[in-house]
C-alpha cells in the first residue's frame, strides 16, 4: 500500500490554497475552451502553456490538466444545448443529449453528462493510482530497443485502428516525423532539412502545429459551415441533479462497461473519440429499450461521456509512465513537461515524486471541483454560446496569435501557425487524421534517438527488435497492426474474385 | 461574388485537392530524401549518420504519397465526392484572407493593434454592427489579454510604434 501513502503525501501537495486556485482558473479556463469552437483541449492547452512558464511546475501541470478536464466537460454543454460538439469525442452525446434538451429535459442531460465524466474519469485515475507506479517500475529495465518498439507499437496501432484511410494515417504520421527530424540533430549536432534557413534551426515546434492544425483549422472549417447558434437554454437546480443521480445508479453496468471501454481506449492510443462512439453502440446493443436511443435516452448520454472522459484521463497514465502520450493533448502536456526540465518516462517516478504524486492527486480533486462548478455554473456558459460568430472568430484568431508566438517570442512561428492551419483545413477535408501528425512531431527525436541507439548496440543490425522475448512480441503485435488494413483489404479482394460479381 | 451566381455553379470536386495535398506530400518527402543524402544515410565510425533515421522516413513518405496520387488518379472519372460548394469556399477564402494580412502586418505593428483592426472589420463586416460597438469590444478584449498575459502572467507579447507612443 505504498501508493495510498504517495498519494496522501500528494493530496498536500496539491491542496494547497495557490494550487486549488489554480485548480479552479484551470477548470474555467478549460471549461470555456472546450465550448468555444475553435479552441479545443489540445490546442487550448498549447496556447496557455507560456502563461505557465513562470510557475513551479507542480502548480503549472496542475493547472494545465484541469484545464484538460473542464475542456471535456465543457465539449458536453455545446452538444446537449446546441447540437454542436464543441470537441471531436462529444458527437456521440449529441445523439441522445439534444433530443433530451428538445423535450425540455436539458438539465437532466446535463446533470448525466457531468455525472457520467466524473464517473468516468475517477475509476481512470485508481487506475492510474494503481497502475502507473507498476508499469513504471516494470519500464525501468527498458532499453533503447524496448523504448522504440513501444513507441512503434503506439504508432502502428494508429494505422491498425483509425477510421480514417490507412495509407492516410501513414502520410500523416511520417510527415510528423519528416518535420520533427527538421533543425539540428541532437545526436551528432549536424543541420538537416534547413536548406539554409536560418529560422528552421530550432526546427518545428509542435505547439505550433498543434494551434495551426486543430485551431486555425477549425475555425475555417467552421466559417464554411456558416454555423448560426440556435439552442436551448438551461438551469440545473439541485432537486433535478439528486433526482438524476438515483435515475443513473439503475445504470452501473453501463457505467462499467464504458469505463472499461474508455480505459482500454485511452491507454492504447486509439483516443477518446472511437471510445465515445464504442461504448454508444454498446450501450445501445445491452440496453433493454434500444428503441429509444436517439430519441433522447439517459443511457445514450451517460455512455459516451464516461467513456470519453475515461479515456481523456488514461491517456495520462502511458505518458507519465512511457513518456508515450495517448491523445495530441496528452501530448501537449508531455511537451510542457519537456519544457519544464522533467523528463517523462519511468525516471519520473524515482526522481519526481512529489511531482508526480501531486499531479495525480490533484486529478482526483480537478475532476471533483470541476463537476461543482460546471453544475453551478451553466447558465453562463450557455450564455457565452449565444456571442456571434463574428466577434467570437477574431478573438480566437488573435488568441491564437499569441499562443503562436509566446512560445519562443518568436514572428516566424505566427507564419508557420497560418500555414499550418490552411493544412489542417485541407487534411480535415480529405480526412487525414491530425493525431498521429501530432504525435510523431512531439515524439520523432525520441524515436529516432532511440532507434539509432539500438542500431548502434547491435552494429546496425536490425535484428535486436527479436531478440529478447519483450521487445519481439512488441514488435510482432506492431507489424500485426500495421498490416491489419492490408489483411482486410485482402480478404475483400478475394471474397470479390470468388464471387466474381463485386462492386 | 454574389450569391445566386454562385449556387448555380457546380460544386468543387474533391480529385484535384486530394491530388494537389498528395503532390505537396511528395515534394517534401523528395526534400527530406535529397538532405538525408547529403549529411549521409550510411554508416561513420560512431555510429548511423544524421541522414540514416530520416532517408527512412522519406523513402515511406514518397511511396505513400505515391499511392495515394496513384488511387486518385485511377478513379479520376468515377471519383464523385465533393470537397465543397462555391459559396462555402467563399467563407473560408472571406476569413482567410484578413488572417494573412493580420499575420503579414504584425511584424510592423506589433499584436495589439492589428488585433483591434481584424476584431472590429470582422464584426462590422460579417456581423454588421455599428462602429461604437465593434471598436468597444476589439479595445475591451485586448485590454483583458493584455492585463492577463503581460501584468499577470507576465509575458511580453510584441508591440508596435503605436505602444511606444502610449508609452506601454
Amino acid at each position: 500500500m505504498e501508493e495510498l501513502g504517495n498519494l496522501l503525501n500528494g493530496f498536500s501537495v496539491a491542496m494547497t490554497l495557490p494550487n486549488l486556485g489554480y485548480m479552479l482558473v484551470g477548470i474555467l479556463l478549460g471549461v470555456l475552451i472546450g465550448v468555444l469552437p475553435g479552441l479545443g483541449g489540445a490546442n487550448g492547452v498549447a496556447i496557455l502553456l507560456p502563461l505557465t512558464f513562470s510557475m513551479n511546475p507542480t502548480s503549472a501541470i496542475i493547472m494545465l490538466s484541469c484545464i484538460y478536464w473542464g475542456a471535456l466537460f465543457g465539449g458536453a454543454i455545446t452538444s446537449i444545448l446546441f447540437n454542436i460538439p464543441g470537441e471531436p469525442w462529444s458527437v456521440a452525446t449529441t445523439f441522445d443529449g439534444f433530443p433530451m434538451a428538445q423535450q425540455g429535459r436539458a438539465a437532466q442531460a446535463l446533470t448525466a453528462a457531468f455525472t457520467s465524466s466524473f464517473v468516468g474519469a475517477l475509476i481512470a485515475v485508481i487506475l492510474i493510482t494503481f497502475l502507473a507506479p507498476l508499469l513504471a517500475k516494470f519500464a525501468l529495465n527498458f532499453g533503447p530497443a524496448e523504448m522504440f518498439a513501444v513507441q512503434f507499437l503506439t504508432f502502428c496501432s494508429f494505422v491498425g485502428m483509425s477510421k480514417e484511410p490507412p495509407l492516410k494515417t501513414l502520410a500523416a504520421m511520417l510527415l510528423g516525423f519528416a518535420l520533427a527530424a527538421v533543425g539540428m540533430d541532437t545526436v551528432t549536432g549536424q543541420l538537416r532539412m534547413t536548406y539554409g534557413s536560418t529560422v528552421l534551426l530550432k526546427g518545428f515546434d509542435f505547439l505550433i502545429a498543434v494551434i495551426g492544425l486543430f485551431g486555425i483549422g477549425e475555425i475555417l472549417l467552421t466559417m464554411e459551415e456558416g454555423l448560426a447558434f440556435k439552442g436551448k437554454s438551461a438551469k440545473i437546480d439541485f432537486r433535478v441533479v439528486v433526482q438524476t443521480w438515483g435515475e443513473l445508479l439503475g445504470y452501473w453496468r453501463t457505467f462499467l462497461r464504458s469505463t472499461a471501454v474508455g480505459c482500454w481506449m485511452g491507454i492504447t492510443p486509439g483516443g477518446a473519440t472511437p471510445a465515445s462512439f464504442m461504448s454508444y453502440g454498446m450501450a445501445r446493443r445491452f440496453a433493454r429499450h434500444p428503441e429509444q436511443f436517439g430519441k433522447g435516452a439517459i443511457e445514450g448520454v451517460a455512455a459516451p461521456e464516461t467513456a470519453a472522459h475515461a479515456a481523456g484521463t488514461s491517456a495520462l497514465l502511458p505518458m507519465l509512465t512511457l513518456g508515450i502520450p495517448g491523445s495530441p493533448t496528452a501530448a501537449v502536456l508531455l511537451g510542457g513537461l519537456l519544457i519544464w526540465g522533467l523528463q517523462p518516462g519511468p525516471m519520473l517516478f524515482v526522481e519526481q515524486k512529489e511531482f508526480v504524486w501531486g499531479l495525480i492527486a490533484s486529478m482526483y480533486l480537478g475532476n471533483i471541483v470541476g463537476l461543482l462548478v460546471v453544475l453551478t455554473t451553466v447558465p453562463w456558459w450557455a450564455a457565452i454560446l449565444r456571442i456571434p460568430f463574428a466577434v467570437i472568430a477574431p478573438v480566437i484568431i488573435a488568441v491564437c496569435a499569441i499562443g503562436a508566438y509566446t512560445v519562443h517570442s518568436s514572428m516566424f512561428d505566427v507564419t508557420m501557425m497560418l500555414v499550418f492551419g490552411v493544412f489542417g483545413y485541407l487534411f480535415k477535408k480529405l480526412k487525414y487524421p491530425l493525431a498521429p501528425l501530432v504525435l510523431a512531431l512531439v515524439l520523432g527525436d525520441m524515436a529516432e534517438t532511440n532507434f539509432r541507439q539500438s542500431m548502434l548496440s547491435s552494429q546496425g543490425s536490425l535484428s535486436i527488435f527479436w531478440s529478447g522475448p519483450l521487445v519481439s512480441s512488441l514488435m510482432g503485435l506492431s507489424l500485426i497492426l500495421l498490416f491489419w488494413p492490408a489483411w482486410g483489404a485482402f480478404k475483400r479482394w478475394l471474397k470479390v474474385r470468388e464471387g466474381g460479381t463485386g462492386h | 461574388m454574389s450569391d445566386d451566381t454562385d449556387a448555380s455553379r457546380p460544386p468543387i470536386p474533391t480529385r484535384w485537392p486530394e491530388l494537389i495535398v498528395a503532390c505537396v506530400l511528395l515534394v517534401g518527402s523528395i526534400l527530406v530524401i535529397t538532405d538525408s543524402l547529403r549529411v549521409g544515410r550510411d554508416w561513420a565510425s560512431d555510429g548511423p549518420k544524421a541522414g540514416y533515421f530520416p532517408f527512412f522516413i522519406g523513402i515511406g513518405l514518397a511511396v505513400v504519397s505515391l499511392g495515394i496520387a496513384f488511387q486518385q488518379l485511377r478513379t479520376w472519372r468515377s471519383d464523385q465526392r465533393v470537397f465543397s460548394e462555391r459559396h462555402e469556399i467563399a467563407g473560408v477564402i472571406a476569413i482567410l484572407w484578413p488572417m494573412v494580412v493580420y499575420v503579414a502586418a504584425m511584424k510592423w505593428l506589433g499584436l495589439y493593434v492589428t488585433s483591434i483592426v481584424l476584431i472590429t472589420y470582422f464584426m462590422r463586416r460579417h456581423g454588421k454592427y455599428g462602429w461604437g460597438l465593434s471598436a468597444g469590444v476589439s479595445v475591451g478584449v485586448m485590454a483583458v489579454l493584455y492585463a492577463v498575459f503581460e501584468r499577470w502572467f507576465l509575458v511580453p507579447l510584441p508591440k508596435g510604434p503605436v505602444e511606444a507612443m502610449l508609452g506601454l
